[in-house]
């Protein structure tokens, strides 16, 4: 045990050109003996030096980075030059929101990370509201900043904004590079750490200098830091104590939330389910899990679920969840969510045990693993008879159908759009939503049955999510695979510039308005709660969509009446690249069931007059 | 309990896509409840969830930007703090961090959870009674009675850091109790500025302040003792 106290002593080596004639001979003290440093002996491509930027694309190539998804700027341009040379493929896009939500559904769809990158100032700023998307929903995600030249940091520069400062509350984590050397390392540390444990959006914050200058650093490794090691199993004890409180259960019910999803433990869950023959209920990220024509599957539960989801979560004994935080659209007031129940809580993430809903057993773990170890303890000759309370469960399906009524002297029905669509696409078909009402019915009357399929924006709830995300997801989708946006006349103009965008790249995806001419849900709440004072509600300004998209150089439609509905989605499906179908639909349709902010899951209003 | 009471007068259809079923109050409700916690209670008798002072221990990355991650977590969650204090350890490259909280017990439950989610903390512990906390306190008063201010100053076994003609200031160290003593003593000669430096907590014995923390192995002490100095924005050099 030689103390050693070798004190590093930092070469001050100027940013000059390390002359290569020179022997990088260190004068070593003595002592030194096992340098950990990894041999550097790959060889750089031909002679060229290597700038930060070739680093950070080098070391997202390693990652097996395939898009991304920006937009050019000042400070960002280093990184531009790099990806010149490289086979990533990077997709411009019109506005750097549009760069985050499409690198968010990218994620979603491939089961990986995101790529957006901006520039600095408003590029940053931009990708916001995308970053603070991913990270409410748990979404892997890097997002790469420009930033002004370290020595200017500080100084209010020209597109100078304190990104990191900005992103902090909604990155998992964010970095600032400290040079050419690091950055590397630095944004694989950042895609390793978007993908592990509990998944999250980071960010990396690139002053030019740190990308401009040369580096003969070997591109960064793909490692989470050493002060992150989330826990993969439960407590064996733990499995136990939760195991006996199924067994002993008279009413369980599976809650399978959207870590279900990010943790591709559908499979485990769903075994779990069928084996023992547990009811399932799912959040709204949770779409798609289980598959919902499933006997077992009760669709998703919350504010606009189905009665039936909501009747079980209300009435159930004990409710075993997987992968959920327990948000207020899923629980109403937390005095009256599973008033009942002891709660078992599989979560990757020890911070969401017991933040809403007090966790009884909770398991703390990989969504598949603990799933497995549960299944496992969980003795079927030990359990309760559940054939009554499954019974019960379908007589709730019976008492609380999902319908509505077509009469032919009305508008146009949105859930019969959504319907036919659901009718005409494959079962693997992606969907794509904004945020409102269309969203609600898009999820209420299409049937979800595999996981990746629904691609929506959850816990921010950002309009204008759709269109961007579709174009994510047509990147990552099979090319098989069927996009469709289902979109809001609100939420499509929003981001409506990306259409540019699915053009220049001929993507074939299908979007779908169901246009009411109204910011649907907030009329709804208005007529609901604000005795229908409809203040900045009315959007009969908006744009003939139909007539837009062929501007820019999309297929344009535009559908008012039953029987054009069948046929024009035909079209638009079999048209070779971005079409957009204009439905005018009824203004009036609400969505219902409704749980209002706040009530009882089980209180659920099925009509205006019950709010 | 059964929801069993299908009836065939469904409510009508309303025009804004109204849907069929049983309605709200014709519906069987069980008599649970939670409280604001998310904790099942008994209806009958609920009692508010008490706050207490906790003292957190957090052990951290020494990096740039770890003290605004701290603070910006407990503005952004409406944690109730009140003190915050930072400084180096044994270990190079490690700081303590010492929070004091008051808080519900799933508040502070969630307090320490939220912290050991930020990537640049280590560790992070309650410092659970009986611990051995201080705090320093900087008074500066009026000079006009310097023989029983020096008499106080003595009797909380202070300093005097500063004796004018007009103003003395003294330090003094000490329990919250303490301190807060000392400075209602010191009120009568007419306090003119106050400066506290919040608490700073060590667990008794040999217990480790925060879960699993070992000294450095280092046989000098590390350089550069100056408080945590946090600025995203300065030259990032990674030690």
């Amino acid at each position: 045990m030689s103390e050693r106290t070798v004190h590093p002593v930092p070469h001050d080596a100027d940013e000059g050109e390390a002359n290569a004639t020179e022997p990088t001979e260190e004068p070593t003290e003595s002592a030194v003996a096992d340098s950990n440093e990894p041999n550097a002996t790959t060889e750089p491509t031909a002679d060229e030096p290597t700038t930060g930027a070739q680093s950070l694309v080098s070391t997202l190539e390693a990652a097996g980075v395939e898009a991304m998804f920006g937009v050019q700027g000042g400070a960002i341009m280093p990184v531009y030059d790099a990806l010149f040379d490289s086979d990533i493929h990077h997709v411009t896009m019109a506005h750097e929101q549009g760069a985050s939500h499409a690198a968010d559904a990218y994620g979603v769809v491939k089961g990986e990370p995101g790529i957006c990158l901006a520039t600095s100032g408003p590029g940053a700023t931009n990708l916001v509201t995308g970053i603070a998307d991913a990270n409410m929903d748990s979404d892997a995600m890097v997002a790469l900043t420009g930033q002004v030249p370290s020595g200017m940091v500080g100084s209010d520069a020209f597109q100078e904004t304190d990104t990191t400062g900005v992103t902090a509350p909604i990155t998992k984590h964010n970095y600032f590079a400290g040079d050419a050397d690091t950055v590397g390392d630095m944004v694989g540390e950042a895609f390793a750490l978007a993908e592990t444990g509990r998944p999250g959006p980071t960010l990396v914050d690139l002053p030019k200098d740190a990308t401009l200058a040369e580096t003969d650093a070997d591109p960064g490794r793909t490692e989470t830091p050493d002060t992150y090691s989330p826990q993969t199993e439960a407590e064996s004890d733990a499995v136990a104590a939760a195991a006996r409180a199924v067994e002993g259960a008279e009413k369980p019910l599976l809650l399978f939330g959207g870590g279900v999803v990010k943790g591709d433990a559908c499979e485990e869950a769903r075994q779990f389910a069928t084996e023992h023959g547990i009811p399932v209920v799912t959040t709204m990220p949770a779409i798609g899990s289980m598959p919902e024509d499933h006997d077992l599957c009760l669709s998703w539960a919350g504010m606009h679920g189905t009665g039936y989801a909501n009747m079980a979560i209300t009435h159930c004994d004990v409710l075993i969840a997987v992968g959920c935080r327990f948000d207020d659209r899923l629980t109403g007031g937390v005095d009256t969510f599973a008033p009942e129940a002891e709660v078992v809580h599989i979560d990757i993430d020890p911070a969401e045990i017991s933040k809403n809903v007090h966790a009884d057993y909770p398991l703390i773990g990989d969504a598949g693993t603990v799933v497995e170890q549960v299944d496992t303890e969980v003795s079927p000759e030990d359990t309760n008879d559940w054939g009554a309370w499954r019974e019960q469960c379908s007589s709730w399906k019976e008492e609380f159908p999902l319908t509505y009524d077509t009469p032919e002297d009305e508008p146009l029905k949105p859930q019969f759009v959504v319907e036919a669509l659901d009718e005409a696409t494959d079962d693997d078909a992606i969907v794509t939503t904004g945020v409102g009402q269309h969203q609600m019915w898009a999820a209420q009357f299409w049937t979800y049955r595999s996981p990746r399929t629904w691609v929506s924006s959850h816990g921010l709830g950002t309009m204008g999510y759709g269109l961007p995300a579709a174009i994510g997801a047509r990147f990552a989708a099979d090319d098989d695979q069927q996009v469709v946006c289902i979109d809001g006349d609100g939420s499509f103009q929003m981001t409506m510039q990306e259409l540019s965008v699915a053009v220049r790249e001929n993507l074939d995806i299908t979007v779908v308005i169901l246009n009411n001419e109204y910011i649907g849900m907030v009329r709804q709440w208005q007529d609901a709660f604000f005795e229908g004072r409809r203040m900045a509600a009315e959007y009969d300004w908006c744009p003939e969509f139909d007539k837009l998209a062929e501007a820019f150089g999309a297929k344009g439609f535009a559908v008012d009446d039953y029987d054009e509905v069948a046929d024009t989605i035909e079209e638009a499906l079999a048209y070779d690249g971005p079409s957009v179908i204009d439905f005018h639909v009824d203004p009036g349709t609400n969505v219902y069931p409704m749980v209002p902010s706040g009530g009882a899951n089980g209180k659920f209003a099925l009509s205006e007059d019950q709010l | 309990m059964s929801g069993e009471d299908a009836t065939d007068d469904q409510s009508a259809q309303n025009p804004s896509g109204g849907m069929p079923g049983t309605a709200p109050d014709d519906r069987p409700h069980p008599d649970g409840r939670r409280n604001e916690q998310g904790i099942r209670i008994d209806p009958e008798a609920e009692a508010e969830p008490r706050r207490r002072t906790a003292v957190v221990s957090a052990l951290v990355e020494h990096e740039p930007g770890v003290l605004s991650r701290v603070s910006g977590l407990f503005s952004r969650r409406r944690f109730n703090i009140e003190s915050l204090t930072v400084g180096p350890t044994t270990v190079d490259g490690h700081a303590r961090i010492t929070l004091v909280v008051e808080e519900t017990e799933s508040g502070i439950d969630q307090v320490e959870k939220q912290l050991a989610k930020l990537k640049p903390v280590i560790q992070v512990g309650e410092v659970d009674d009986p611990a051995v906390r201080a705090e320093l306190v900087l008074l500066k008063v009026r000079g006009d009675r310097p023989d029983e201010v020096h008499a106080i100053t003595q009797m909380y076994e202070g300093q005097t850091l500063d004796a004018g003609p007009r103003t003395i200031t003294v330090q003094i160290t000490g329990d919250q109790q303490k301190i807060d003593d000392a400075v209602d003593a010191f009120r009568q000669f007419g306090i003119i500025e106050i400066a506290r430096t919040g608490q700073t907590a060590l667990a008794r014995g040999d217990t480790p302040t925060t879960p699993g923390e070992e000294p450095g192995h280092s046989t000098q002490p590390p350089e550069d003792p100056h408080s945590a100095e946090d600025s995203e924005t300065t030259d990032t050099t990674e030690n």
